[in-house]
């Protein structure tokens, strides 16, 4: 880093660091449905990235049909589309669970392979569907513009809405686990399922409605996504190997975990790439945060839970 | 009489027995034999290819099934092995007169291209055919060793291992194709020609890689067997059942496991090895975390339990693959994903169990029209081919959910 002096270094980790935030946003909106998933139920779901897909397919249709048959529409259209790609993604979590999911609870590794497989399903479906090129909604005319912070800084307004939904969602997720009675239900089911089912809890309810909530939220994802980038057949799948990453190294069952470890990777990650080209930059990020784990297999946040 | 196939026995039990013996000649009958006298060498050449999946997917038998530890990095070391022959064959290929015109003659032409002046340290030893020969094997090996150690003596395992090398095979494709100069980038190492000045393009070099590949398909294949039937094989299978007993017995689990899984790692780098001299080249399309997880499907479709099922499985599913996606490109990624599902909900032992379910009434019929020998022969061997019975698949299932619990 010897060319640069400090104020210049100052400007390039604050550039560095807006561009990091919007990967940061992805990590996070995919990483809180597999917190969920993966950090509560303990199963991982290889197609998470297909929901939130799915998600942002649904956005694209509600743009779609507010920009060419109801034009008048085009400005309200984001909230419906946030509540469709929930609902979409919601009952098709439903299902995988009531079908997939549920007979292969106690074979973890096997999930990791069915998931997969779904996932290779869906996409292909995207594909004939959508065809494969990549789609860009119509934005609404109040997301285009940007908000001028200072002289130098200047955030795009749709950035600041990615960042919004996150800031929402991850406050939403939070008061679901851990300050609602169904979060209550959840982590009993996750720590001890026989006693949690003597207890009077309906635990294969638990199972299927926690699934699907972390799907919906892949889809909400989804469609915060599709503000800030195109979505295509893989668009989805490119984070996910990045996503369980963000995960585990959050430390599973972490909530707060999760969103340190979403910071870290994607900031590093971007400022990194300041220095070295992108490929590096990746490649050392993952590498250290390998490294890590080897030294801290539980993550960096453990929950306290005997596991 | 009948102490005669005891007697027998004594050597062919280190590999599993008469019957898995038989399976094994069978195998070398058809892929010797009759593969090359019904096909074209253009076919065959095709076969060979699918078949040094069939390394990766009997490692993955090793690892997998028998160890419990599911591996999603395969490609990382068939990577490294075909890298290793292909690093090899292209710095024959690329010899001071073959590339005279380059800025800088004897050196790759991809480093050429993206200006490097100089081969780079890790490129030296690869000028040697031995020290090929060595590093193909000692390259993965100790890459195995690294990881096997970081993560056994952790006491990582399940899903968590699963996970994290899927990462590390994401990380060695970016890296492949970031550094273009060093590794040839995503286009991989190309052109590759000649053997120790021996042209490996043409139809009789193609049947002699062809045959090689086979021989040590075979040759790992007994390898396995060995491993599975000899003292370590029982406590490797005790381990995945049963891990904290294991422990508290005294047996150092992680040593165990690292073993595996530098035994499985090493196959398929021979596979991989194999894959540069009968493809002729080497992509890191080869390494990621699709065609890695590709290769348990081979293995899943297989049987996971069964060393010679892994092989017909990775064998059908790439011929399946390349007859489907030839046609329809788009039922294959469909039917791939299927597959997945329905090895895991309906046949989790693969093709190797349904025909130990369903070739054991047929085995009966025979052994009664055949009454003379079958009865002694069959009776201790019919156990060993079908090795688990659907109630202990159960258990080990619960068994590895709740040692992923205990981490």
């Amino acid at each position: 880093m010897g060319g640069y002096t400090g104020e210049e270094l100052t400007a390039i980790f604050l550039m560095q660091g807006f561009s990091g935030l919007s990967l940061f946003c992805v990590f996070l909106l995919m990483a809180l449905g597999l917190a969920i998933i993966f950090g509560q139920m303990g199963v991982i779901n290889m197609a998470h990235g297909e929901f939130l897909t799915l998600g942002a397919y649904i956005t694209y249709l509600v743009s779609y049909v507010a920009s060419d048959v109801w034009p008048f529409l085009l400005d309200y259209y984001f909230p419906v589309a946030i509540i469709l790609a929930f609902v979409g993604t919601f009952i098709l979590g439903y299902l995988v669970e009531r079908f997939l999911i549920r007979f292969l609870y106690n074979r973890p590794l096997d999930t990791l392979l069915a998931t997969w497989g779904l996932g290779l399903i869906m996409q292909q479906i995207f594909r004939s569907t959508f065809g494969p090129r990549e789609k860009s909604v119509v934005m609404p005319d109040w997301l285009m513009g940007s908000y001028q912070a200072t002289d130098m800084v200047d955030i795009p307004l749709n950035g600041l809405l990615v960042v919004g939904i996150t800031i929402v969602l991850t406050i939403a997720v939070f008061f679901l686990l851990y300050r609602s009675r169904w979060g209550i239900k959840v982590r009993a089911t996750t720590q001890n399922r026989m006693m949690a089912n003597a207890a009077g809890i309906n635990t294969e309810r638990v199972d299927r409605l926690t699934f699907a909530l972390g799907c919906g939220i892949a889809g909400v994802a989804g469609a915060a996504f599709t503000t800030i980038a195109s979505t295509g057949p893989t668009t989805g799948s490119l984070y996910i190997v990045d996503t369980f990453l963000v995960v585990v190294f959050g430390g599973a069952a972490s909530l707060l975990g999760t969103v340190a470890s979403a910071f870290g990777i994607a900031q590093a990650q971007s400022i990194l790439s300041f220095f070295l080209s992108g490929s590096m930059a990746k490649v050392i990020t993952l590498m250290t945060v390998v490294g890590i784990l080897m030294f801290r297999p539980q993550g960096l946040f453990a929950s306290k839970v005997r596991r | 009489m009948s102490t005669q196939p005891v007697m027998k026995a004594s050597w062919m039990d280190k590999f599993g027995g008469r019957g898995k013996l038989i399976q094994i000649l069978i195998i070398a009958v058809l892929i010797l034999g009759v593969l090359p006298l019904f096909s074209d060498i253009f076919r065959l050449n095709l076969y060979g290819k699918y078949l040094t999946y069939a390394f990766v997917a009997a490692g993955l038998v090793l690892c997998w099934g028998y160890g419990g530890i599911l591996s999603l990095g395969q490609g990382i070391f068939f990577g490294l092995g075909g890298y290793c022959m292909a690093m090899f064959l292209k710095l024959e290929a690329s010899s001071p007169e073959n590339t005279a015109i380059q800025s800088t003659p004897g050196i790759p032409d991809f480093m050429d291209w993206n200006q490097l002046t100089e081969l780079p340290w890790f490129w030296q030893p690869f000028h040697s055919f031995t020290a090929t020969l060595i590093l193909i094997v000692a390259v993965p090996a100790l890459f195995a060793f690294l990881i096997g150690v970081a993560m056994f003596k952790r006491r990582v395992g399940g899903v968590y291992f699963a996970i994290i090398t899927q990462a590390i095979a994401s990380i060695m494709t970016i890296l492949i194709i970031g550094q273009q100069g060093y590794t040839g980038g995503i286009n991989g190492i190309t052109d590759l020609r000649s053997l120790m000045g021996w042209d490996i393009q043409t139809d009789f070099a193609k049947y002699v890689l062809y045959f090689a590949c086979c021989a040590a398909l075979i040759l790992c294949l007994l390898a396995g067997q060995f491993i599975l039937n000899s003292r370590y094989g029982q406590l490797l299978i005790a381990m995945r059942d049963q891990e904290d007993r294991v422990r508290f017995s005294g047996y150092d689990v992680a040593n165990i496991k690292i073993f595996v899984f530098v035994a499985a790692s090493v196959i398929s780098a021979i596979g991989g090895a194999f894959f540069t001299l009968q493809v002729g080249f080497m992509s890191p399309s080869f390494v990621g975390t699709v065609a890695s997880i590709e290769m348990v499907i081979f293995c899943a479709v297989g049987g996971r339990l069964s060393l010679i099922g892994a092989a017909y499985g990775a064998f059908l599913v790439n011929l399946a693959k390349s007859s489907l996606s030839e046609s329809f490109p788009q039922l294959w990624v469909v039917a791939m994903g299927a597959l997945f599902i329905a090895v895991v909900m309906l046949f989790p032992r693969g093709l190797a169990g349904l025909v130990s379910d369903y070739a054991a009434p047929v085995r009966n019929w025979f052994a009664s029209a055949f009454k003379r020998e079958t009865v002694a022969a069959s009776g201790p061997e019919t156990r060993p081919s079908a090795p688990k019975p659907p109630e202990s698949k159960a258990r080990d299932d619960v068994s590895m959910a709740s040692a992923q619990e205990s981490h």
